[in-house]
């Protein structure tokens, strides 16, 4: 008996709780389907409007008017794109990486070790002046190797693998070399397929990290073929209700990952942390 | 380390060689670079620079303005750990307790926190308009809220935007932290005591320790770096430049102000910002080990 009443105060207060997470996209939603000119009358809605299909189309296909050159549509193949590069790039990397560190026997490997950990200390936000002078060097101002190898070139990954090769128990290496495998095939034919899991997590996560990224493209790219979707909210203008759309389409990739993925993205927010 | 490892010559260099070079050419270059600006000063007008010593940094320590950024971010940090602390602490303790739809509360609790902290600031930027935003005139009509004057008011603005995605990173490790503690310690805890409040302080806040103190490090991590993105899409500074973080500052000063020394300067106090930091961080990493 006396379980029921906490609990309805459990509820209630997570209500509360879902209230303040949910409610301002949705009005930025439902006021993203009226007319600009209604907004301007009437300000913030509530309630849906019937411009959806309008707004969105408009945002999505148009040219010159929401954007100058590019379209929403072409920002967000770029946004996938840099996500994607940036995913593979920084789960390949890293896997080959900490397979190096774990094992082998390296000559200065304590050396190396700290190389690639030390960089942990220097987020990109602490270097971006010296590494668009770096890109603009060679010459990778507006191209995609410029959006995405300085955002890949990250230690998190190597991190997370090395620790989850260490649990990986020595017999496994003992049985393969028995078998006469040589390190190629070892990490191709038994490390890969058991890292799966772990793959699939980091991949998810650094594809969002990749994603959201706002200043790096926002610095480096000069020419609209280049800008993403994240970095485009700074430089969008137009009338209100196309860009609430596209504050509200920006939001969808992340969205559709944590509903559908979920569980792959959290294990990689643990695993990442 | 493992016992039993491969002995070649040249295979582990195959293995290490895209990381490295990709850490080599794009991120120890320019953090040489940096260092470089650090202790070179610049002509105005860009026809040379010379070797400085601690100039720059001499320069940042006298200079207001990075005293104010500096303060800006220590309350930033500390009101964005305790208010983002405190509600994921809490939804996080209720959605343990339900027996009902424990994962719906999830998914619809932790979705803000895959959202880009730019398109957070965008977002809140409509709520805090002087034009139609409902928080504006909400609190405007409170006490005259006005945060393009009101340096306080400017406070309230950022840290609103800046605590509700982090609200969810807080309730996803505090949930985890609490499904973590074992059944029969609760139940135990149980014929002990019957108040739900005190036990939760006594026996469930303190097994929670390692959660918290980690929890602490990501938010101040948060609140230094990952808030440019909502700085840049809100206040961008205002009222006057009140509401810049070390990092917007160095970025202002950097990019648009083009002062690389200055930039460089303030680049490596933040490095040793996060050494510190890091190094609290270890001392978690190793500290955790007692409590499993």
């Amino acid at each position: 008996m006396i379980r029921y009443i906490p609990s309805t105060i459990n509820h209630l207060i997570l209500l509360i709780g879902l209230t303040i997470m949910i409610v301002p996209v949705w009005v930025i939603f439902a006021s993203s389907t009226h007319t600009s000119l209604f907004i301007n009358t009437n300000g913030l809605q509530f309630s849906l409007g019937d411009n959806f299909i309008e707004n969105y189309s408009r945002v999505l296909f148009k040219k010159a008017g929401f954007f100058n050159e590019i379209t929403v549509l072409k920002m967000f193949f770029n946004s996938f794109v840099m996500a994607t590069g940036i995913a593979t790039l920084s789960v390949v990397t890293s896997l080959m990486a900490a397979y190096g560190l774990v094992y082998f026997r390296i000559k200065y490997a304590s050396f190396i070790f700290w190389l690639i950990f030390v960089t942990l200390l220097v987020p990109l936000e602490l270097r971006v002046m010296p590494t668009y002078i770096v890109i603009s060097k060679l010459n990778l101002l507006n191209s995609f190797a410029g959006l995405i190898i300085p955002i890949s070139a990250s230690a998190i990954a190597t991190f997370f693998f090395r620790q989850f090769y260490k649990s990986i128990p020595e017999e496994l290496l003992e049985a393969a070399k028995l078998d006469g495998t040589n390190s190629w095939k070892f990490f191709i034919d038994f490390l890969v397929p058991l890292s799966k899991t772990m793959i699939a997590a980091v991949f998810i996560f650094m594809f969002v990290f990749g994603y959201n990224q706002y200043l790096w493209p926002l610095i480096m790219t000069t020419t609209e073929e280049y800008w993403t979707v994240v970095m485009g909210l700074k430089t969008m203008y137009g009338s209100i209700s196309h860009r609430f759309a596209f504050v509200i389409m920006s939001m969808i990739p992340p969205l559709v990952i944590i509903i559908f993925l979920q569980k792959w993205f959290i294990q990689g927010i643990f695993q990442n942390k | 380390m493992k016992k039993v490892q491969f002995k070649s010559s040249y295979s582990q260099y195959f293995f290490l060689a895209p990381q490295l070079l990709i850490l080599l050419i794009f991120l120890y270059w320019p953090i040489i670079q940096t260092f470089r600006d650090a202790f070179t000063i610049q002509d105005a007008f860009g026809f040379g620079s010379y070797f400085a010593g601690f100039d720059n940094f001499k320069f940042i320590f006298t200079d207001p303005s990075y005293y104010t950024a500096f303060k800006f971010t220590i309350i930033y940090s500390f009101v964005i750990t305790l208010i983002t602390g405190s509600i994921g602490l809490l939804l996080a303790v209720q959605a343990n307790n339900v027996l009902h739809g424990k994962n719906v509360y999830k998914t619809l609790l932790i979705w803000p926190y895959a959202i880009a902290p730019a398109v957070v600031g965008v977002m809140a930027n409509y709520f805090f308009s002087e034009r139609f935003g409902l928080l504006y005139h909400l609190f405007n009509n409170l006490w005259g809220f006005n945060w393009y004057e009101d340096v306080f008011d400017a406070y309230i603005y950022v840290v609103i935007a800046g605590s509700w995605k982090q609200i969810s990173a807080n309730f996803i490790f505090f949930l985890a932290g609490l499904q973590a503690i074992q059944k029969t310690v609760i139940e135990a805890s149980i014929i002990d005591c019957k108040s739900n409040i005190r036990r939760f302080w006594t026996i469930t806040f303190p097994l929670l320790m390692p959660t918290t103190f980690f929890l602490i490090i990501i938010n101040i991590t948060y609140a230094f770096f990952d808030t440019f993105g909502i700085i840049d899409t809100t206040t961008i500074g205002a009222p006057g430049s009140e509401t810049k973080t070390l990092v917007y500052k160095a970025y202002i000063d950097g990019f648009k102000g083009l002062d690389l020394g200055s930039a460089g300067a303030q680049s490596i106090m933040m490095m040793l910002i996060v050494l510190v930091i890091t190094i609290f961080q270890f001392r978690y990493i190793e500290g955790k080990i007692h409590y499993n």
